[in-house]
């Protein structure tokens, strides 16, 4: 295994993880609510009077979060490489999984291990080993992008 | 009240993402190429998460209802079953061949990027599928042979 010291980048990413953890500690403290962003975006589609509302409020502030980032620093690179095709079978298996799963790298991997749940920590590291295998069969043994 | 701290929060959320790295594919294949040349980086997006937010928790367990007298809606499944099991390799499947997962799929979708928003939309497809299989479910009985 060889670390790739010249993308490493420890302090941006803990900072980052800090700010996302203190969203996820904010959702549940002020509006007991898991911050899973599957489930707040899956509930949607199963409407719930009076539960709507503040799950399009959530994912309308992760929408404007670049803009609003644009204001402050130039927004840092977000390099998307894979084609149409491919990433519409992968929406669609993020989609399906994420639900089926009950939750997904923030439901899971974030709140459910702060909660020490046994099911998000065999679901985190469920998802952590096949999206590992997955990127190792495509670059390595596939050799494409 | 609560939907403007729930915008306050989205939006402090996917702050954390793009700063973090996780908002960028191309850093998330980084940390799952493991046999590649390694970035451990988002092992840190974990750590950093995971210490705020359980400290979150701690507190809000303590508690019977939110600071706004909500109630808490905590998770209360506790069983490791196959919808669990299946659901989470399926993700991973998907995570792994865009390095998108659905928090960082809003925040490249809300750059205007037009390959966030297809990608936005066929997670809402793979969502619907769902539920439509759980609607049959509750019409036509346990046959589906994912649930147990």
């Amino acid at each position: 295994m060889t670390i790739d010291t010249l993308h490493f980048t420890p302090w941006a990413a803990l900072i980052g993880g800090m700010l996302i953890g203190t969203a996820a500690a904010l959702l549940m403290l002020i509006n007991g609510r898991i911050a899973g962003v599957s489930g707040i975006v899956g509930g949607l589609l199963r409407p719930v009077p009076g539960s709507t509302l503040w799950r399009f409020a959530f994912v309308f502030g992760l929408l404007v979060s670049p803009m609003v980032f644009g204001l402050f620093a130039p927004l840092p690179p977000i390099q998307l490489d894979s084609g149409y095709p491919l990433l519409i079978v992968a929406g669609l298996l993020v989609g399906m999984g994420a639900r089926y799963g009950a939750g997904c790298t923030s439901g899971h991997g974030i709140c459910g291990i702060s909660r020490l749940s046994p099911r998000s920590i065999l679901a985190t590291l469920l998802f952590m080993l096949t999206g590992m295998a997955t990127v190792f069969v495509v670059r390595h043994v596939l050799g494409g992008a | 009240m609560n939907i403007f701290f729930s915008w306050l929060v989205g939006l402090i959320f996917g702050l954390g993402l793009i700063i973090s790295g996780m908002a960028n594919p191309a850093k998330v294949f980084g940390f799952l190429d493991i046999a590649g040349v390694w970035d451990p980086s988002l092992a840190f997006v974990m750590v950093g998460g995971i210490g705020v937010a359980s400290i979150g928790f701690f507190f809000a367990r303590r508690r019977t209802q939110s600071w706004l007298g909500l109630p808490l809606h905590m998770p209360a499944a506790r069983d490791i079953d196959r919808r669990l099991i299946v659901g989470s390799v399926l993700f991973g499947l998907g995570w792994g061949l865009a390095g998108i997962c659905p928090g960082p799929a809003m925040v490249v979708a809300g750059t205007g990027a037009l390959k966030g928003g297809v990608f936005v939309l066929a997670m809402l497809l793979g969502m619907a599928v769902f539920e439509l299989a759980e609607l049959r479910q509750a019409k036509f009985g346990a046959k589906s042979d994912v649930t147990e």
